[in-house]
């Protein structure tokens, strides 16, 4: 494998009102069979700002109210696979949302967690990318 | 001369980010820059057959025909074409289908990624 080259994905839509929250996911998720295109690795982060935190608070019931796989569903395989995942700490706060409601990919043996960090340190991350996705 | 990949997931009607994207292709393009345009989501209309011209409407179609044909590669994404009932038969000739991965594996070599995600 060559090159390493970074895709940072910014998901600002909250789930199930549009479809871009789950495009997101599911491009960034894609990022590991790249490798069938080309010799580099696509190296994603995704990060969650605005109204787009709402698709990281757990035991969504997408499949019960409209028949169709959770975005919880692609951010715990997400974390399993080990992507960085970014959630914006002012944004959780403004809706009242405890960290202890986010998101946990444990029961599937992931080791990554989402990571609630100040906004800034969300735009620290995109400048350190090659290129920006905002979904 | 650089390559430039643009990736729209605007709806074709009720939207001018497509006719954008196209008009942006035909400059880069008319400049021997290399683009690819990925269309995803409700975006992926474009690659539809047999569209017809409404002055109400912009259409870019028309345009994206002259650029396939100075090269310009298209890739329209499968699941979201197959999710709206859009067959292989029912796309404008030239237009490829893939996954998103594609589109990843050429963002990764451009020199310049334009991605309008959001409607």
């Amino acid at each position: 494998m060559g090159l390493k080259n970074k895709i940072m994905f910014v998901v600002q839509r909250p789930p199930y009102k549009s479809e871009d929250p789950k495009l997101a996911l599911t491009h960034a998720l894609s990022s590991g069979v790249t490798s069938i295109h080309i010799d580099e690795e696509v190296v994603p982060t995704v990060a969650f700002i605005g109204d787009g935190i709402l698709n990281c608070v757990r035991d969504q019931k997408s499949m019960e109210a409209y028949g169709i796989i959770s975005n919880e569903r692609h951010i715990k395989n997400m974390l399993a696979t080990d992507t960085k995942t970014l959630v914006c700490k002012e944004d959780i706060e403004r809706l009242g949302i405890k960290e202890e409601r986010l998101i946990d990919a444990s029961d599937m043996g992931a080791d990554m967690t989402i990571k609630v960090v100040p906004f800034n340190e969300i735009l620290k991350e995109m400048e350190e990318n090659d290129h920006l996705m905002f979904f | 001369m650089g390559m430039l990949s643009i990736g729209v997931f605007s709806s074709l009607v009720g939207s001018m980010d497509l006719d954008f994207a196209v008009r942006l292709a035909r400059a880069a393009i008319n400049k021997g820059h290399t683009v690819n345009l990925w269309l995803s989501g409700n975006a992926t209309a474009l690659s539809k057959d047999k569209q017809k011209e409404f002055k109400d409407y912009s259409f870019p179609d028309k345009t994206l025909r002259e650029l396939i044909g100075k090269g310009l590669t298209v890739v329209s994404c499968e699941a979201c074409n197959q999710s709206r009932g859009i067959q292989k038969e029912d796309m404008t000739e030239g237009i490829n289908r893939a996954s998103m991965d594609l589109y990843l594996a050429k963002a990764a070599q451009s020199d310049r990624v334009l991605h309008i995600g959001v409607e």
